[in-house]
């Protein structure tokens, strides 16, 4: 972690963007820590919710980019609900991952939650109803765990509980509609 | 009682007995229920911590195609109540999102057609006396720790119908059911939600604790209303007693398959079978040991 | 025939930054009625003031016009000034042409055209003005202290200390308020009712003191220096001279399961009862909301057993009217209710305990006999957690404010936990300490340096009960880290919020109060005692949060405005107020019914009408008690009542001085300052 800050670290135009993009102030959080203390993925964290706050206020750009903390949230709310300022802060990790994603950065130690995300939403754009086969399958197959959760497949097929087919992939043209639309618009205005 | 449903990607599949139990249920209770129109995934997790508009273009659209029909829309799964809510509250306090998300659906939606999660539509549209008037098989006694997860409270401002910090709706239920709703600390503690896949290792540490904290309060069994929390805690089962360090064997079960019992369900209605956890003991406690074959496998 | 002069201030930068004031005092020049017309650079100052006195003799002036500041700032200070050089301080009119104009507009040309508005204005309103004198009230040297706690007490004992008759009003059977209920007080650790008794018993037997305890205020009438008090004694049930405190009454009482509000709901208390060993007046009162004679008829034990039959249970409350001139309010505050706070279990977690319930726990007079043991099982808590800021410093519960003792009492806490049990460990989660009064700062190092407490900076998520312990779960944002800590009791130090019944005895006394409750000072930096209504003082934390020294010292503060306002027989008022023409008034009284002063009498005059006599009632003003509000000159229909100083006939001036043929209408508003 950087340990010198200057005028010119501070005065970045990142805690501007991420503001924009969530729609939050980071001016309001005066590090209570109620958030970190009720996080339950925290203990998984590298930097609990708090010092990612400090972290955007403070204009360190690249350690809250670089953290995997926002892909860790696992978008409970408890944070949101509980924070004393009303700052939706599972909002601003929302906006987090989103710049990440906008500058071609995935978590270092935790490549899998992006690798899934991704898969999930690929699965969806063609199948419409996730194709619960195909996402495991894939997932297994991209992240390098080819047998992970194998044990538990006969026992899902038997109880019918995974399809063996997705569904009719030609039903499914308004929903790439829909992801082709929010793709053009993400430099367009009234977007956020 | 007339709705339109959105079952969520999960109910034909991984839930399929959180589906096949509540139609049952849905059925007894007088609920009508007509499948929202070429409905599909509301994006979950997935899409909103990704990109902003898709997260909530996708639910939007959803909502679009069940407002014709004019009726208020039931929800089973949490994730997909807490998404088509939240589309919801911005097509109403929003305007800019509204209109952005009216370009990229050619319709502007504003907020016409209520989301309501079943448990809502239980205890305030159905009643709890009705629930209860319905009983042909109480349940016994059965000590229940109703599990609630997150998106089913949080944030407040979407998730109204219950108390944030302890909510009671399920526990209605279970004791107009005839089973003990037990008080227990970890109601709303998140099981790890979509970290199923990716990070096995913290479901099993967070499902671990609420396993814990579930048979600590004297749990024979866990009842939800999420197929992520179902599969996190049944699923994953496993993966919690190794980090517990100890065998748990608790059936975990979706509210409407207690319901489905109590109401005199057998077979596919409520679906047992469909468990990693075998719920044999469930069975056992309701109906003696006679009971195995009114609950088939 | 009228001659102004007008006085146009730069007020340094602050004006002329926007304004070109010599343009102003220029164009002003050419005004009918004005024979003079200045700039300078400060209006205010003793030279400045020089200039206007040298002018009014110069040019005979009869009226004057300053336009600068807001009247708010100076208009007493012109006053003065143009009646020092013999003409009636209300022939001056300031403009404002600061707050109003320089203040909110950037662009020079368009501001300057407004101020010169703002001065034609006020110079046609200055040319009807007429001379008024002050007016004389008479003064009751009698003052009312409502609220029997620390502040009222020292009120009450200032006053009477400077030879005025002090009513002292309390609404619980006994004075201390909530000082009664502390262990030991910051930074001193002196026993508080060790500290605060002598001058209970001070107030009790002090000769210019009288006490109504167990009375509330009913009703208040008059204006400054004239309020007529309506008190209602609520009936004790008890003869306070017959009872001889010999206790048997409340020994023998069957009702023994009520929650004692001294205890903070820690033990129960009888129906008929006195709130603590030293209280005063140490008679006791029956609860007849829980006193199982008033609420069944059964019963009737303590009257029979009564040695000197000083009970009787047909006695109802009495209203007595006191005659006062001042009143101070110290009705001190309550605490922020826990048991609203879901993590923390909505009330329901065993040995989670609020901040006061841990002082009488800890109070040697408290039901544990000062042994600090938990709730739940009377064992020794081993470990205790303190979460600081519960319910302050909180938009999610309505109060972003901060409470301002819990840091220190909470300190406190921490070495009595360590004095009082040996062994005991205290963990402290806080945000900020605060600790900025004198040898506070030493105070919560001695507890972390000397008292072994140990502080993590995090605030508190949330509490649930495992196993007979309570699990915290905290952070310690220094470090970075999640804490779970295992308990056996928490301390939730719960903030100061306003006392039930606030907003209500505010609306009784006509005094303004905040969002939250606490009552308005008429000046935050300034004027921190007084109110915006006049004759009405403010002491203690009614006011807003404080400790004792500061409660101690507003209180004092609140007496010498008190003496101040009695040093003289007279009082004088400005004289600015309404007025009712007896020829046109036609007794409708619609005047008196927006009236939110309750200044509208009436009265019976007889008036020569078309050469006949007519008696009728009219609307008559009270001088004393008009603030000069104008409502009643809004809606009066025949237009017969006026508000002096600011008459209609004045306002026409301004309105057609602004709209009419000299000068050219603004086209376009002028833009606000960004």
């Amino acid at each position: 972690m950087k340990w010198e800050i200057k005028t010119e670290d501070i005065h970045t135009s990142f805690r501007d963007e991420v503001e924009e993009l969530s729609g939050e102030s980071f001016g309001a959080c005066y590090q209570c820590g109620k958030c970190s203390a009720g996080c339950p993925i925290a203990f998984a964290m590298d930097h609990g919710p708090t010092k990612i706050m400090r972290l955007c206020q403070l204009g360190m750009e690249d350690e809250v980019i670089n953290s995997d903390t926002p892909w860790l949230c696992a978008s409970c709310q408890a944070c949101t609900t509980r924070c004393p300022r009303e700052i939706d802060i599972a909002e601003i990790m929302d906006a987090l991952r989103i710049i990440a994603k906008r500058r071609g950065i995935k978590p270092r130690t935790d490549p899998d939650i992006a690798l899934f995300t991704e898969i999930f939403l690929s699965n969806l754009r063609w199948f419409g109803r996730i194709y619960e086969l195909g996402l495991v399958g894939e997932f297994n197959l991209l992240s390098g765990r080819f047998f992970k959760d194998f044990g538990k497949a006969p026992a899902m097929f038997l109880k019918r509980k995974l399809a063996l087919l997705p569904s009719n992939p030609f039903k499914w043209g308004k929903v790439r509609e829909i992801f082709k639309k929010c793709e053009k618009m993400k430099e367009g205005d009234g977007r956020e | 009682m007339k709705y339109s449903y959105y079952p969520g990607c999960s109910m034909h599949s991984t839930a399929a007995e959180f589906e096949s139990s509540f139609r049952f249920v849905a059925r007894v209770l007088g609920m009508e229920l007509t499948e929202v129109e070429d409905w599909f995934c509301c994006g979950a997790t997935p899409a909103h911590i990704t990109d902003s508009l898709l997260g909530l273009a996708l639910p939007t659209q959803n909502l679009l195609q069940a407002r014709p029909a004019g009726l208020d829309v039931a929800t089973t799964c949490a994730a997909c109540y807490n998404r088509l809510k939240n589309a919801n509250r911005v097509a109403l306090e929003k305007p800019k999102k509204r209109e952005a998300l009216a370009r990229v659906l050619g319709e502007e939606y504003k907020g016409e057609i209520p989301v309501r999660h079943i448990l809502d539509i239980f205890v305030n549209d159905v009643g709890i006396d009705n629930i209860q008037r319905n009983v042909l098989f109480p349940l016994n006694g059965l000590r229940v720790a109703s599990y609630y997860g997150c998106l089913l409270t949080r944030p407040p401002e979407v998730a109204d119908f219950d108390d944030v910090e302890n909510p009671v709706t399920m526990d209605k239920i279970v004791e107009a059911l005839g089973g003990v709703a037990l008080q227990w600390p970890f109601k709303t503690e998140c099981c790890g939600a979509s970290f199923s896949l990716s990070r096995s290792d913290i479901v099993g540490r967070l499902a671990g604790e609420i396993l814990r904290y579930a048979k600590r309060a004297g749990a024979e069994c866990i009842a939800v209303a999420c197929p992520l929390c179902q599969s996190n805690l049944d699923l994953r089962q496993k993966e919690a007693s190794e980090y517990e360090g100890v065998e748990f064997n608790m059936p975990i079960l979706y509210i409407t398959q207690l319901m489905a019992i109590a109401y005199g369900g057998g077979g596919k209605d409520v679906g047992l079978g469909k468990a990693i956890v075998n719920a044999e003991s469930v069975v056992h406690r309701v109906f003696g040991h006679q009971g195995s074959e009114r609950v088939e496998r | 025939m009228a001659r102004i002069g007008v006085f146009v201030c730069w007020c340094g930068s602050n004006i002329a930054g926007t304004v070109d004031v010599k343009k102003v005092a220029e164009e002003v020049s050419k005004l009918p009625y004005v024979v003079y017309s200045t700039d300078y650079k400060y209006m205010c100052s003793d030279p400045g003031q020089n200039m206007i006195k040298e002018a009014i003799k110069e040019h005979r002036l009869t009226g004057v016009v300053v336009s600068a500041c807001s009247p708010r700032m100076h208009e007493v200070t012109f006053r003065r000034t143009v009646q020092d050089e013999g003409v009636n301080p209300y022939m001056m009119e300031m403009a404002n042409i600061r707050e109003h104009c320089s203040w909110v507009h950037d662009d020079m040309e368009q501001a300057t055209e407004k101020a010169i508005e703002l001065v034609r204005m006020a110079v046609a309103k200055a040319v009807e003005l007429e001379p008024m004198e002050k007016i004389e009230v008479p003064v009751t040297k009698r003052a009312l202290v409502i609220g029997g706690g620390i502040a009222g007490i020292q009120a009450a004992l200032d006053i009477a200390d400077g030879g005025v008759e002090v009513i002292l009003v309390e609404k619980s059977p006994s004075i201390g308020g909530k000082m009664s209920q502390l262990d030991e007080t910051f930074p001193t650790l002196d026993c508080s009712q060790c500290i605060l008794t002598p001058k209970m018993v001070d107030a009790a037997q002090h000769p210019n003191i009288k006490i109504y305890s167990y009375a509330e205020l009913e009703e208040l009438d008059g204006f400054i220096g004239n309020f007529q008090a309506r008190i209602r004694q609520k009936a004790r049930s008890v003869d306070m001279d017959l009872c001889n405190g010999c206790g048997d009454c409340w020994n023998k009482c069957p009702q023994k399961k009520i929650p004692s509000e001294f205890e903070a709901g820690m033990s129960y208390r009888t129906a008929i009862y006195v709130p603590f060993p030293q209280a005063l007046p140490n008679t006791p009162v029956i609860d007849r909301e829980n006193c199982i004679y008033f609420q069944s008829g059964k019963c009737g034990t303590c009257a029979k057993i009564c040695p000197t039959g000083a009970i009787s249970y047909d006695k109802s409350d009495e209203f007595i009217t006191e005659e006062v001139g001042a009143v101070v309010v110290a009705t001190g505050y309550d605490l922020f209710n826990t048991d609203v706070i879901g993590e923390y279990g909505y009330g329901e977690v065993p040995d989670v305990i609020s901040g006061l319930q841990f002082e009488r726990l800890s109070s040697a007079s408290g039901p544990t006999e000062g042994k600090i043991v938990r709730p739940s099982d009377g064992k020794k808590p081993e470990e205790v957690a303190f979460i600081c800021c519960v319910g302050s410093r909180d938009d999610k519960y309505g109060r972003p404010y901060c409470s301002r003792i819990c840091c220190m009492y909470t300190a406190k806490h921490a070495i009595l936990l360590h004095h009082k049990s040996h062994g005991s460990q205290a963990y402290v989660f806080y945000i900020d300490v605060r600790a900025g009064g004198k040898g506070y700062e030493e105070f919560v190092r001695r507890a972390t340096e000397e008292e072994g407490a140990i502080y993590m900076r995090g605030r508190g998520s949330r509490l649930y009960r495992d196993n007979g312990k309570v699990v915290v779960k905290g952070a310690d944002t220094l470090s970075g880290a999640q804490i779970e800590l295992h308990c056996d009791m928490v301390v939730l130090a719960n903030g100061i919020i306003a006392s039930p019944g606030a907003e209500e005895l505010a609306r009784k006394l006509r005094i303004s109060y905040d969002e939250y409750g606490f009552y308005s000072e008429a000046h935050p930096k300034l004027r921190p005692v007084e109110t915006n209504t006049a004759g009405i003082y403010l002491a203690g934390c009614c006011q807003a949060p404080k400790d004792i020294p500061d409660s101690v010292s507003q209180a004092s503060a609140a007496a010498s405005k008190v003496l101040a306002l009695f040093s003289s027989d007279i009082l004088t008022r400005e004289p600015n107020i309404a007025e009712v023409n007896p020829f046109t008034c036609t007794g409708c009284f619609t005047c008196r019914e927006v009236c939110p002063y309750d200044a509208i009498d009436e009265e019976e005059v007889t008036v020569h009408i078309d050469g006949k006599k007519v008696t009728r009632m009219i609307a008559r003003v009270n001088l004393g008690k008009c603030q000069g509000c104008g409502i009643c000159c809004a809606v009066c229909r025949s237009n017969a009542i006026n508000l002096k100083g600011t008459k209609d006939l004045q306002i026409f001036g301004q309105i057609k001085a602004f709209t009419g043929s000299e000068g050219k209408k603004l086209d376009e508003p002028v833009g606000l300052k960004k």
